[in-house]
């Protein structure tokens, strides 16, 4: 009994103490500046030296911007009201925003754009986000046609025609598929072709003549702005994942004809210029098509940007395609699974998993070089900013021009950038 | 060997896309209700869309004008911007039916790319702009200056020779566009702007401070700018050099936008007469009407309306008439006469 500590020390401490406050140093603001900021003497010159650096950005930038003439007709106006002092004259971007935006596109149209932005937003939605109702789909599916009507217009039934193209794959391949495979794959194959070449010519001007209902008709040459880079860039985009992933397929196959072809696609796109690809498309183009034909310039920019990309993107699959352990093919082959089935079910969600990132890089790439288009005389929204100073109101205006399209550029590639950073955290199973 | 078949191939392709579209392009643009001028991508007072769109310009006058001529609409264009690079093969491709675009009449763009130059409509020349305060007052005391010069242009091949021609020495600082030159010269990255006067009048009007930077008296070189169109036919390059002469004899006659109407119904003048077609067929020679001319006075004015309106010293740009008055006033602007 007399072993316990109470008996054997003179003194316990039976209560707690009362917790102290950690020294000054060592919480809040003051710890995270010392951790963070100076907690060496190299990090502290640093430290100091960015702030300056932050500081005098400000300096420079900060009364420029506060002292923002928001309601002027021209940069002479902008001048006088400022005075002499310095200040960002906006109100270029306030007499010019719509045709930044649209270009050209007849201003009583304006919604139709408006709308089909809209309507990309609500179809890609089902596309990015796994959560959301798959029957949404059926409105993604149903996007691009929609969207070419509301941008173009004209007869209702041309994008309805083309569409049919597509069903009429689907309907040869479930009807051919009762009979063989490969028979199937065959007709879902030629069965549009068939319909685009022979009967959606007839279809179309039968049904315009008996019903032409449709919105305007707007040329291709009144696109502009960023009208014109969200058309190239969403078109290149989405087609050029698909064939991206063809091309990567076709160079690895076994088929010397296939991969050949692939290989040579590949190697000569990435070996040129994009720049080059579209004076292509934009001159050389002329003159072997037959005079008269006016082959549309932005169509033609489209599947040069399109196949530019999609040689880039071949590249960056068959990188997640080579990251893939041999087990997984192996794995496949002894479940018995076919080609197509292997690709669908095992190797592709693995590769393009990896290939997020690199993906992702080629389609920020892919957005801002439809800058590119300037060169050959589209007017995008650099070209425009150039138009917007030659005349004679804003002649002079740089930056304000400049950053109004740098932010409009940055919240796309910023959104898409933060996408792939939230599909990461959502595709990832590993332990790491 | 087998470069030069595919030039050959290629020179062939556009010999018979050329011999197709001759003869046809004033039908061509009479069954299309429009005609396709091509622009620059914007300078300022040639060519540029205002707010809503619309082309104004010096340039842009002109395809009005050929437009009113012959459509009887003087809106009724279709403006391609075209680039340095792109202008002459959208030209010879048959993408647009002319050029109204501050190109140069040279000897190889007429003879070597097969183009007709239908005439001059604007005289200009290479200059200097240097800031007030480095106290220059002629090209001559330009020795050792940095100069900013715009690269893969006539103007750096004159400027090496100016030069060299006065045993002079300089740094160039190449830059890609005349917006990125304003930049660079009002940063001070160089003492001299060289570019075509008009051009550095329309940089100076758009400063702070205009009176600051002066532009100097020594022109360099000959640059006279003008419609083009393809070689090939002879009845549409008529049209467009005609309709430019219409509007600079308008000018000497004095026919403007105001009285070109009442003028057209008869004068004591023979030669207004003619121009205006109440004398004689001079539109059925072009396959136009008799009132051609007067659509297309009517559409922006004469010459010295559309300079005045666009590029004269009523305006921020400034320029003063100087080569480009009427032969009357000691200028270059002649028409021959419509007789």
């Amino acid at each position: 009994m007399s072993n316990i500590e109470a008996h054997t020390v003179a003194y316990v401490r039976d209560t707690m103490l009362p917790e102290q406050t950690p020294p000054i140093t060592e919480k809040g603001a003051v710890k995270w500046l010392r951790e963070n900021l100076f907690s060496g003497w190299l990090n502290s010159v640093l430290t100091v030296l960015s702030l300056l650096v932050i500081w005098w950005a400000l300096a420079a930038i900060g009364p420029w911007l506060l002292n923002t003439i928001w309601n002027a007709g021209s940069l002479r106006e902008c001048r006088e009201i400022l005075d002499g002092t310095p200040g960002a004259c906006f109100a270029v971007i306030n007499d010019r925003w719509h045709q930044l935006l649209f270009g050209f596109y007849p201003s009583q149209h304006y919604w139709r754009p408006t709308l089909a932005f809209v309507l990309l937003l609500a179809s890609l939605a089902p596309v990015l986000f796994t959560n959301l109702p798959r029957k949404l789909l059926y409105v993604s599916a149903a996007y691009p046609f929609v969207a070419y009507h509301l941008l173009w217009g004209g007869s209702i039934w041309l994008p309805v025609s083309a569409a049919l193209g597509f069903v009429a794959g689907f309907v040869a391949f479930v009807f051919a598929r009762r009979v063989n495979g490969l028979l199937a794959v065959f007709a879902a194959v030629l069965a549009p072709i068939f319909w685009w070449l022979f009967l959606a010519q007839p279809f179309n001007a039968g049904l315009s003549s008996v019903l032409p209902i449709g919105l305007e008709f707007v040329r291709s040459d009144r696109f502009g702005g960023f009208l014109i880079s969200l058309v190239i860039g969403v078109t290149g985009i989405s087609l050029s994942l698909p064939l991206g992933i063809l091309l990567a397929l076709g160079r690895q196959s076994d088929m010397v004809f296939v991969k050949s072809v692939c290989v040579i696609f590949i190697e000569f796109i990435r070996g040129v210029p994009l720049i080059t690809l579209l004076f292509t498309a934009s001159l050389l183009l002329n003159y072997f098509l037959p005079p008269g034909t006016s082959f549309d310039l932005i169509l033609r920019v489209i599947i040069m940007v399109t196949l530019f990309a999609a040689a880039y993107m071949a590249e960056v699959i068959r990188g997640g395609l080579a990251a893939l352990p041999r087990g997984q093919y192996e794995a496949a082959d002894a479940l018995g699974l076919d080609y197509w089935k292997a690709q669908r079910l095992i190797i592709m969600p693995q590769a393009l998993k990896i290939s997020i990132p690199g993906i992702v890089n080629t389609f920020i790439g892919l957005f801002k070089d439809t800058t590119l288009v300037v060169f050959i005389g589209l007017l995008d929204p650099i070209g425009l900013s150039n138009a917007i100073r030659a005349d004679t109101d804003w002649n002079g205006i740089y930056w304000e021009l400049f950053i109004f399209i740098g932010a409009l550029f940055f919240l796309f590639c910023f959104g898409i950038s933060r996408y792939s950073m939230y599909l990461e955290r959502k595709l990832k199973t590993d332990h790491r | 060997m087998k470069k030069s078949i595919f030039i050959g191939a290629f020179a062939a392709t556009s010999l018979v896309a050329g011999v197709a579209q001759a003869q046809q392009t004033l039908e061509a643009i009479l069954d299309r209700g429009e005609l396709n001028c091509g622009v620059s991508t914007g300078l300022a007072g040639f060519s540029a869309p205002d707010a809503n769109g619309v082309w104004q310009g010096f340039d842009v006058a002109k395809c009005r004008a050929v437009a009113a001529a012959i459509l009887d609409d003087p809106m009724a264009v279709n403006f391609v911007p075209t680039t340095g690079q792109t202008r002459f093969s959208a030209l010879a491709s048959g993408e647009v039916d002319m050029l109204a675009r501050n190109t140069t009449w040279t000897f190889t763009r007429d003879i070597d790319l097969r183009l007709t130059f239908v005439g001059t409509n604007y005289y200009d020349g290479q200059g200097f702009m240097v800031p007030r305060e480095i106290g220059v007052s002629s090209g001559m005391e330009l020795d050792g200056a940095t100069v900013c010069i715009q690269t893969g242009t006539t103007t750096e091949l004159n400027l090496a020779d100016f030069f060299r021609a006065n045993g002079m020495e300089y740094e160039p600082v190449p830059i890609e566009t005349n917006a990125e030159a304003q930049q660079q010269y009002l940063a001070g990255a160089c003492d001299v702007y060289t570019t075509d006067v008009s051009g550095l009048a329309a940089t100076r009007a758009s400063f702070g401070e205009p009176d600051d930077h002066v532009i100097l008296p020594e022109v360099i070189s000959k640059e006279p700018l003008g419609p083009v169109v393809r070689d090939g036919d002879k009845n549409w390059e008529g049209i467009v050099r005609w309709t430019l002469f219409a509007l600079m004899a308008a000018e000497e006659l004095g026919v403007t936008s105001a009285n070109v109407e009442e003028l057209a119904q008869g004068t004591d003048s023979p030669e207004i007469n003619r121009l205006l077609g109440s004398e004689g067929d001079f539109g059925d020679m072009l396959g136009l009407d008799s009132d051609w001319a007067v659509r297309a006075i009517a559409a922006s004015g004469n010459y010295g309306e559309i300079f005045a309106a666009n590029i004269g010293e009523q305006t921020p740009i400034g320029l003063a008439r100087g080569l480009n008055a009427q032969w009357t006033q000691g200028g270059l602007i002649y028409a021959p006469p419509f007789r």
